[in-house]
């Protein structure tokens, strides 16, 4: 067992790392930083030197070493557009993501559950074709297109709710979070609809045909003929035996969202790592583009490998046949 | 329409009763942040025009673009190469502190170490000397004419304040280390800083104990940056923002029919123009027929400015002649002149050339400049008409200034404002003097006409501004007998405001000056 978990391990690192040197070839070829980092005035000398500094004359092996040394020991530098140590840059930013990730997805369930319930017992009725038709613009309609819709609609025709930015925030301890006053939570309204609006879909879709299935099962077959209310078959036995793969699938699709999130952030100025890493690429900010996408993979790599050997624990076969 | 246009307005008021805002609040919303609080730490004029409001140099320009005493009330040149500076007294810092000549020496010393990424903007500083509290002496490497031009944006911080937070050097990125000034500001300005939260908004308010009249009525100003152009189109239309000063080009019409948006569309110091690889060869290796001036001059008469000024630009750009807008000290209105619009008088030159489908790329980025992917699409076919064989080349800034800054390049796209120096002596020493020594940086095509150089190494040492102006004048004449350049127009620059802000002060440098700014009582 120890070898199997040695084994897992070592191989998470393999992927950080090659993870990390594909970033490092790729950012060969965003392009050079140093010239908008200097003003008009700066000379050749001084370019060249300010090259120097940062390290970027020297050879791509010498570069990618420096950075793991360092990135191992937690130090990501310091991001040539905002100055600012990396890591407390993301640590900021992380929050502001989260949070609407998670209302992103509250929604998605709270939206797209009873949709689909509705489109699967009324099958066939005109208003779940019309619901089953109007879902598929949630999934082909761009989320910038949508952002921009609501923000028409609400912000500029309406004045309901607010087009950019994350209202006032509360700080406990390191977190800092929009939740807690009326500016943040009226803010955050319209990026999570445009967020979730890819994700209802996929919900309700999934219920849908979670529920078609299950209402054809004998157990819902003998509860009608039991004289079971229809309410109490539809939403306490057949809804709780389709939650599982729905369930299992909203929380696998945060890692998406957090993708996602990058559009959504950018057209609504919502301060999160998105933002930041959107801005980082036009940028050229190596550090902050390096930081994120080892975070990011560092998520993916850590769940996927405890996830392995938590199966491992419960199965014993798969140790044998990895081991 | 009557319907919408009352509900549009019941939404602004609703919005800016919601926020609870005094009157005297100006919410102020970037096409893209600032990028620190500390002027000295980053190359950028769009940062060092916002960080204006809170720090000051020793001189600044008036409302003409002429320069005009501000921490400093008075200068001599005591011999060519110093100069002594008198500054003015009962000017405090925002902490209290009192200003005097050791703040200048410590802010010249700043900007000008060698981890400096400003230092390019002071060329010519040796030293400096205190010789009492309101009095310094600037020593220069040689004789140099552009010493107040370049300090209107050399800002000046307080000494002790820089000590007493460890930040007396610049921001060295290579070290890795965060600075205290990159958050925190204490100037001599009309604001002072509140609160920073980066990508989120940073917060102003006057100060009053500025040594200035102030004409502003504003007592507040947060700056929010929103980086996508329809959201900010949307928050102004909204009234959740009062002012931008990034408009976005294609949306002034709609921003004009809103009842309570005003576009301030006006055009910019910035000149675009096309420059040529002048080697032996293309960046391919190919023969380059641009060094043939006639090839140059086919360019020029394949171009149609005009429509590009009609249909890309939508009007709102200035056709140019002249690689510098007409504000800047050497321009002629003889030189304003484009090459006429002539694609058979191009087919013939370039046939004379022998030069006749001479196939080469044009190096384009897609937005550095307003409409640049546009522009650089048209240009296109109508050079193909006159008997070139152009492609174009787009990609992201970033990719496309390394190859320009590396000579890879065969046509490449240029806009040069001449900031901060708003003299025409920037652009002929970073763009027209031959590669050499502090010169002819952004020289990208490997051009060298001995004779401009000589002529711009003169004015670089004359001292009498007439003089020096007819030697940069005769300069750009010369740029333009031998079609070095090929220039487009001024480009517009689009600011807007909502109807709560009564008078703002709009100049071609593309700086917003928020201490002019009134908001409607």
């Amino acid at each position: 067992m120890l070898v199997f978990v040695v084994k897992r391990l070592a191989n998470a690192a393999m992927v950080m790392l090659v993870v990390a040197f594909i970033a490092f070839l790729i950012f060969r070829f965003i392009g050079d930083p140093v010239n908008l980092m200097v003003n008009e005035q700066a000379t050749q000398a001084d370019r060249d030197e300010l090259r120097t500094r940062l390290g970027l004359d020297q050879p791509f092996a010498v570069q990618y070493i420096r950075f793991v040394t360092n990135a191992v020991q937690g130090d990501f530098g310091i991001s040539y557009r905002n100055q600012q140590d990396v890591m407390t840059l993301i640590a900021e930013r992380f929050p502001a993501t989260l949070e609407l990730v998670l209302a992103a997805s509250i929604l998605s369930l709270a939206i797209g559950v009873p949709l689909g319930v509705i489109t699967a017992i009324h099958r066939g009725r005109w208003f779940s074709e019309a619901l089953q038709f109007g879902s598929i613009l949630g999934v082909s309609l761009p989320s910038f297109v949508i952002a921009i819709l609501l923000i028409l609609v609400f912000s500029v025709t309406l004045g309901w709710l607010p087009a950019f930015g994350r209202g006032e925030t509360v700080q406990i301890g390191w977190w800092s979070t929009g939740l807690l006053t009326e500016s943040g939570r009226r803010a955050i309204v319209l990026p999570a609809i445009a967020l979730a609006s890819y994700e209802i879909t996929l919900v309700m879709r999934l219920v849908r045909a979670e529920m078609l299935e299950v209402l054809r099962s004998d157990f819902v077959k003998f509860a009608r003929a039991r004289g079971v209310p229809r309410r109490v078959i539809h939403f306490r036995h057949a809804l709780r035996n389709c939650l599982m793969p729905v369930v299992t699938m909203t929380a696998m699709n945060v890692g998406t969202l957090i993708a996602f999130a990058l559009v959504t952030e950018t057209v609504f100025q919502w301060p999160g790592m998105g933002l930041l890493f959107i801005q980082a690429v036009t940028f050229a900010d190596i550090p902050v583009m390096a930081a994120y996408l080892c975070l990011v993979s560092f998520i993916f790599v850590a769940l996927n490998t405890l996830v392995d050997i938590v199966y491992a624990v419960i199965d014993p076969r798969l140790r044998d046949a990895t081991a | 329409m009557s319907v919408l246009r009352t509900t549009l307005m019941a939404g602004a008021c609703a919005v800016g009763l919601v926020s609870g805002l005094s009157a005297e609040t100006l919410r102020w919303g970037g096409g893209r942040d600032i990028n620190s609080m500390d002027p000295y730490s980053f190359g950028s004029s769009y940062t060092l025009a916002f960080l204006n409001h809170v720090y000051e140099g020793l001189v600044r320009y008036d409302e003409n673009l002429q320069i005009e005493p501000a921490l400093a009330t008075g200068w001599e040149i005591l011999d060519e190469r110093t100069w002594r500076f008198t500054l003015r007294e009962g000017v405090t810092f925002h902490n209290g502190a009192p200003f005097t000549a050791d703040d200048v020496l410590a802010s010249l010393t700043r900007v000008t170490h060698p981890t400096s990424p400003l230092r390019g903007n002071l060329p010519a500083y040796a030293s400096a000397e205190v010789v009492d509290d309101h009095t310094i002496d600037i020593t220069l490497t040689g004789p140099y004419p552009l010493l107040l031009n370049d300090l209107t944006n050399i800002h000046i911080f307080n000494a002790q304040w820089l000590v007493d937070n460890n930040a007396e050097l610049p921001t060295d990125f290579g070290a890795g280390t965060e600075s205290y000034a990159t958050f925190n500001a204490n100037g001599t300005g009309p604001f002072r800083a509140l609160e920073r939260v980066p990508e989120s908004r940073t917060v102003l308010e006057v100060f009053d104990g500025w040594w200035d009249d102030a004409q502003h009525n504003i007592t507040r100003i947060e700056f929010t940056p929103i980086t996508s152009a329809a959201t900010r189109v949307a928050a102004l239309l909204s009234g959740e923002i009062d002012f931008t000063e990034d408009a976005p080009v294609q949306d002034l019409a709609r921003l004009e029919a809103a009842p309570n948006v005003t576009p301030l569309v006006t055009s910019d110091l910035r000149t675009v123009f096309f420059g040529f690889n002048q080697n032996e060869t293309l960046h391919d290796g190919r023969p380059n027929a641009f060094t043939d001036i006639r090839v140059r001059q086919a360019f020029g008469h394949a171009l149609d400015l005009e429509l590009i000024h009609r249909r890309i630009m939508r009007g709102m750009s200035r056709v140019s002649g002249s690689i510098v807008a007409p504000e800047i000290p050497g321009w002629r209105e003889d030189l304003d002149v484009p090459p006429a619009h002539d694609p058979e008088l191009a087919r013939s030159l370039l046939q004379e050339a022998g030069a006749e489908g001479f196939s080469f790329s044009i190096t384009c980025a897609y937005n550095d400049y307003v409409n640049e992917e546009e522009i650089c699409n048209a240009v296109i076919p109508m050079l193909n008409r006159a008997g070139f064989d152009a492609s174009l080349d787009i990609g992201p800034s970033a990719i496309q200034s390394q190859k320009s800054s590396n000579r890879q390049t065969d046509v490449f796209i240029l806009g040069w404002a001449n900031l901060p120096m708003l003299d025409s002596f920037s652009i002929l020493t970073q763009v027209m003097h031959s590669l050499e020594g502090t010169r002819g940086v952004f020289n990208w095509g490997s051009w060298s006409y001995p004779e401009l150089d000589a002529l711009i190494d003169a004015a670089s040492t004359e001292l009498d501004f007439d003089t020096r102006i007819g030697l940069q004048s005769e300069a750009l004449e010369f740029v333009r007998d031998n079609a070095i350049l090929m220039p487009l127009h001024q480009q517009p620059m689009a600011w807007a405001a909502t109807d709560r802000v009564s008078e703002v002060l709009q100049l071609g440098d593309n700086k917003a000056r928020h201490w002019k700014t009134r908001i409607a009582e």
